[in-house]
């Protein structure tokens, strides 16, 4: 490189994902100009930047958790004891399209989609089949279900209930973020409003009767998928999780009594230091609102307790197995920036459901860390540090504008139910593929470092579709040797009281149906009946 | 095709995949290329989007799938979309595309296919030069 060239790279003006100008070089003056040291604190105490606990790996390393789920619910329990086998310590269990928009196995729509990207579900005894042999006291269960969340929280706890565990300590996870769904991802099924009822009742119910199980984890990640930057990835979520609070308080629950069960899930693909300082911000953003804006007094009501991973946004097709690497940087960005749970996209994943061997990669990728890197001996090992301190401070600032963004602007529940963030973020989806094609925002493999090398081969996962008639003939054999009667009684009293104008909280009808065997496809066609169906704007 | 006539593109997302990042992004482009955009929105079965595009008299007929269905969807559309006398059109399909299934959907009229990774100059240039 000439002279002239270095000193025209030096001076270029880097600017990072959240629009943040990165200098060349922090000091303390730029950690004071940026709002000081007053935000920082100590690991578990508020505002918990450093971490919501005061010893976090070094007392428990993050739970390890790969996306899992196809086939029928016997194939998805075989991966399942694999994963456990291999070190796994929690499971994260990915559903069919059918199942996650509602629908039986046998509906119409569901053709051709059963078992297809994730387990398919009818009744409780897939549940019962699907977690056979599974501790569910050391390994804890996250859902990932949204449109059917109300319901498959039911089986799970339904299935619990009868393998003999104390439901008042049963820990697990459900997604069950449905503005999110209406953002990216898409599995809804009712109209907005009574899909925030729903969400609702659900945390509801579990702080009375499930009260160590998290109803709920906002979703920051597919939103990001969508076309939101990172520091708009975290806003949007803690607008949504407002939300669902201000849904809760509503019905006359005091905050702390629900908002420690409340978890979030983010991304982490993109440049290091931001996404460990969207982390740390995030963190400290959270303990903000609970305190000051809602008065919580417990500090777990102020922890943003996280799933950090996936990362699939940042993969890529070209060059496959480059994403084993940026999988291994994105583990240690999740571990820098204090995940309580952790999963990876996995190296093959945007060519197919992963492979045991990928999942395995994955695993070990996390495991790695804590054994060989020494993530898990100190808290917050980049607490300090000029830049990632400024960093933080700067993202914590802009991700309170965008959220006053939001407020000035109606709310996120009206932003969303006219599709405006969906506009916003496809906006800012199509402007960043352009500047992968003109290659001013560099993808190793994709618009520089190119090879003509063929693509390596891939395990394709396979699809059969007798595995999909065979779970059709199962859910004909529930139906058959099913109470009828009981199922009928169940599915008119969750009619009733979803129709009714005191709008009763729905999950005692959900969880008696549950228990009578009742399909997803019949207790969602009731409430459809009920709520109607969501009409997605056409405007994108 | 008659120059003065702006070319109409019905972009279709079939089958329950809810992940439109991918297809909103082309829609975006099409747009920016002059094309006249009809976006059918999530879960379409094929009955629906072979009336859409009957209804709107599209000149192309782009899906996009991610979740893998797209070989049953594109069996169940084509004599749908035969029978709306939609078969002198372009059809094309973009998504998560397997490279042992292009063929197959080559051979069910699908003209176009775009698998992950594919530049979006080319899908519009493809459309330029395949449109009726």
């Amino acid at each position: 490189m000439k002279p002239r060239d270095r000193a025209e790279k030096a001076s270029r003006v880097v600017v990072n994902e959240s629009g943040i100008e990165i200098k060349p070089l922090y000091t303390s003056a730029d950690v004071e100009a940026s709002g000081g040291n007053s935000m920082i604190g100590l690991p578990g105490q508020y505002p918990f930047t450093r971490g919501i606990h005061s010893l976090m790996y070094r007392k428990q390393p993050w739970t390890m958790r790969q996306y899992t789920g196809f086939g029928n619910a016997a194939d998805t329990n075989k991966r399942f004891h694999y994963l456990i086998a291999n070190g796994q310590t929690g499971l994260n269990v990915a559903f069919d399209l059918p199942t996650q928009c509602g629908m039986d196995s046998d509906d119409p729509q569901a053709e051709g989609e059963v078992g297809r990207v994730g387990m398919a579900v009818d009744t409780l005894r897939d549940f019962e089949i699907a977690f056979d042999g599974v501790d569910l006291e050391r390994i804890t269960v996250s859902l990932t279900i949204n449109g059917a969340a109300a319901i498959l929280i039911a089986m799970y706890l339904a299935m619990a209930e009868k393998r003999g565990y104390d439901i008042t300590k049963l820990r697990g996870t459900a997604q069950n973020d449905i503005l999110k769904e209406f953002i990216g991802r898409g599995t809804w099924v009712y109209p907005v409003e009574p899909s925030i009822r729903l969400v609702g009742d659900t945390i509801e119910y579990c702080a009375k009767h499930a009260p160590k199980y998290s109803p709920v984890s906002v979703c920051g990640y597919h939103i990001r998928e969508s076309g939101a930057e990172p520091a708009q990835e975290i806003a949007y979520a803690l607008c949504i999780a407002k939300a669902y609070a201000d849904d809760v308080i509503h019905r006359g629950l005091a905050v702390d009594e629900f908002a420690g069960r409340l978890s979030f899930n983010f991304n982490c693909f993109g440049n290091i230091f931001e996404q460990v300082a969207k982390f740390r911000a995030g963190r400290s953003l959270w303990a903000k609102i609970m305190k000051e804006q809602y008065g919580a007094t417990e500090p777990g009501s102020m922890w943003m307790r996280m799933l950090a991973g996936g990362g699939g946004g940042g993969l890529t097709f070209e060059q496959p197995e480059l994403n084993i690497v940026r999988g291994a940087y994105y583990a240690l960005i999740c571990a820098l920036g204090g995940a309580q749970t952790m999963a990876l996209c996995c190296y093959d994943e945007a060519y197919t459901i992963p492979s045991e061997y990928a999942q395995r990669i994955s695993l070990r990728t996390m495991q790695l860390l804590i054994e060989e890197m020494g993530l898990a001996d100190t808290v917050d090992p980049l607490g300090g540090s000029y830049y990632v301190e400024t960093l933080t401070n700067q993202m914590r600032d802009r991700m309170e504008a965008v959220m006053a963004d939001v407020d000035a602007q109606g709310g996120i529940v009206k932003l969303i139910a006219d599709g405006t963030i969906q506009s916003k973020v496809s906006a800012q989806a199509y402007k960043h593929q352009q500047e992968i094609e003109q290659g001013t925002f560099r993808k190793v493999g994709v618009n520089c470092y190119r090879t003509g090398d063929k693509t390596p081969e891939m395990e394709f996962h396979p699809y059969k579709d007798q595995d999909a008639r065979a779970q059709v003939e199962a859910l004909n054999q529930v139906r058959a040797e099913r109470d009828g009667t009981r199922v009928q009684a169940a599915l008119a009293a969750l009619r009733s009281d979803a129709r009714s104008e005191a709008r009763p909280n729905l999950m005692p009808a959900i969880m008696e149906a549950v228990k009578a065997y009742a399909s997803v496809g019949e207790i969602t066609s009731v409430l459809v009946g009920a709520f109607g169906r969501y009409r997605e704007p056409r405007s994108f | 095709m008659n120059a003065n006539r702006r070319v109409k593109v019905v972009l279709a997302k079939p089958g329950l995949d809810g992940h439109d990042q991918g297809a909103k992004v082309v829609a975006h482009a099409l747009m920016d290329a002059g094309f006249e955009v009809i976006y059918t929105g999530l879960r379409q079965t094929p009955g629906a989007v072979a009336r859409i595009a009957r209804e709107e008299n599209a000149d192309v007929i782009a899906l996009s799938s991610m979740a893998g269905s797209h070989l049953p969807i594109c069996r169940k559309l084509k004599p749908l979309l035969e029978q709306a006398g939609l078969g002198d059109r372009l059809w094309i399909i973009g998504g998560n595309l397997p490279a042992q299934d292009h063929d197959a959907l080559r051979a069910l009229g699908f003209k176009g296919v775009f698998p992950s990774s594919s530049r979006l100059d080319d899908i519009v240039n493809f459309i330029r030069a395949n449109v009726p």
